[in-house]
């Protein structure tokens, strides 16, 4: 069993002036003092990647930078599944006795490192380099792709909800990127990006950093635990998915539960993956947190708001705490864990004795979920 | 073999597929073997252009300056009759899922690229 026994997240947006390294510098710092540790009480580091800042050996040039000299490190890269996945193999290391304590960072100034027709190229050859880029996609417009399919079987009217939930979450979060109170109707009347989505049902590109310290569970070291953790990579591109409504969420997030002997039923708080609407919307169905179709409308009746029956980002997520890549699904980890320590102020809700955590990469292609239970 | 049939990839109006002669199985995303069953005997077939809508979107976006003077355009993914599915680009407007298309070709960015319309459309 490991634990989580720090975090460190930075404010979201636009932080200018910043660099990759400042933001993990930042975020690991914070993770460090949460955790009660000294840089040299940490043996092992795993970090993302940044797209403005390439590297071949990113976690040793951070290492570097930062002043650790860890017995084991590398970087992972898996798309928006990367934070979680960092976590997982954390999770493992640890168990496996290959690091002790071992700090997870991520960050990267992904808004003002870069212009945004960059961010937007740069993302846009996650494509197939051959079959589909040459046709000038984006990564909405690979989403709009699954939103039409989705529209079609089930209707789409509601998934605005989502993204009315998130900002309205966001709105008593200190450090998120977008706090302006929006509703359904100015989602649906918002600029056209990639049909049916449009700009409110996409996040934002933002500026940020995460960090966790996950080591092996030690009665005297409290934190939340990692009961569970599983992946499935069913494609990478879009158009080789067998289904644009089915994906590997419910295998993965299934095995994750099953491993930590843990029902869905006793899930109570959820933190998933919300790039677009249509991502957060078929990520709950299809772990079963919604019925299909169903999960705007759930939405809109409250059952995921704070005080509802399966709080969900409390946080506002991706789509309005904000999007730094790596670090972005890292920020609904921090704040589980926040609402696990009771630590999560006006957002607080009753502290969740354990809580299903869902990543995606790629177009709904790589998953990765974490089952975590209240270790106060 | 594969360079006797046209394929937009290559810049000469045409779909190819690849049918694997062990298996039989599909390909349109090539590679040099059957990811199914890792045979390397394939044989490069022309496919129809005929397929059904399985997915549409517009974008109105481009990813890039150069091609933002073609946006809005469509793009759909399209299930053709010979069992696999590619990208295709389609009109903006009137193009709907489940929609019967043929496949012709146009010019965009720096190459060629499949544009499909609905069956009797001029």
């Amino acid at each position: 069993m490991s634990r989580i026994t720090g975090i460190g997240l930075t404010p979201f947006g636009r932080l200018a002036g910043a660099s990759t390294l400042d933001l993990m510098s930042r975020a690991a710092t914070d993770a460090l003092t949460d955790a009660g540790l000294e840089r040299r009480e940490i043996d092992g580091l795993i970090t993302g990647y940044s797209t403005t800042h390439p590297h071949l050996m990113l976690s040793t040039v951070f290492a570097e930078h930062f002043g650790l000299r860890p017995a084991y490190a590398h970087a992972v890269q898996l798309g928006g599944a990367t934070g979680f996945a960092l976590v997982m193999l954390a999770h493992l290391l640890v168990e496996a006795g290959a690091a002790r304590r071992i700090l997870v960072v991520a960050g990267e100034n992904r808004l003002s490192g870069q212009s945004r027709d960059a961010a937007i190229q740069t993302l846009a050859q996650v494509g197939h380099p051959t079959y589909e880029v040459p046709l000038g996609p984006t990564i909405p417009a690979y989403y709009g792709l699954v939103a039409s399919r989705y529209a079609h079987e089930y209707g789409i009217d509601e998934i605005a909800e989502l993204a009315v939930l998130m900002r309205a979450n966001a709105a008593r979060t200190p450090g998120a990127h977008l706090t302006e109170p929006i509703t359904a109707a100015m989602v649906r009347d918002s600029k056209p990006i990639a049909a049916p989505l449009r700009l409110l049902d996409c996040c934002p590109v933002s500026d940020g950093g995460a960090a966790f310290v996950i080591e092996r569970a030690d009665p005297a070291r409290p934190g939340p635990r990692i009961r569970g953790a599983a992946q499935a990579h069913t494609h990478q591109h879009v158009s080789a998915a067998s289904s644009l409504t089915a994906f590997g969420a419910r295998d993965s997030a299934g095995r994750a539960l099953a491993q930590g002997g843990v029902a869905l039923a006793d899930i109570r708080y959820a933190a998933i993956y919300d790039s677009f609407t249509i991502t957060l919307a078929i990520l709950l169905e299809e772990i079963g947190l919604a019925p299909r179709g169903a999960a705007g409308r759930l939405a809109r009746e409250g059952h995921f708001s704070p005080e509802g029956a399966m709080p969900l980002n409390t946080h506002g997520g991706l789509l309005s705490y904000g999007h730094c890549g790596v670090g972005g699904a890292m920020a609904h980890l921090a704040e589980t864990v926040r609402q696990m320590r009771g630590e999560a102020g006006p957002r607080q809700v009753a502290e969740p004795p354990l809580a299903l955590l869902h990543g995606d990469g790629g177009v709904l292609s790589s998953h990765v979920s974490l089952v975590l239970e209240n270790g106060r | 073999m594969s360079a006797e049939i046209p394929d937009w990839t290559t810049g000469r109006e045409g779909l190819a597929l690849a049918r694997c002669r062990a298996c039989g199985h599909v390909q349109y995303l090539r590679r040099p073997f059957c990811p199914e069953c890792g045979s390397e005997d394939l044989g490069v077939e022309q496919a129809s252009g005929r397929g059904t809508v399985y997915a549409v979107t517009v974008v109105a976006r481009a990813p890039s300056p150069e091609l933002s003077a073609h946006a809005p355009y469509g793009l759909a993914l399209v299930d053709a009759e010979e069992g696999f599915r590619f990208m295709a680009h389609c009109p903006p407007e009137g193009v709907a899922i489940g929609d019967p298309v043929l496949t012709r070709f146009r010019s965009f960015g720096a190459g060629l690229v499949p544009f499909v319309t609905p069956e009797g459309t001029p």
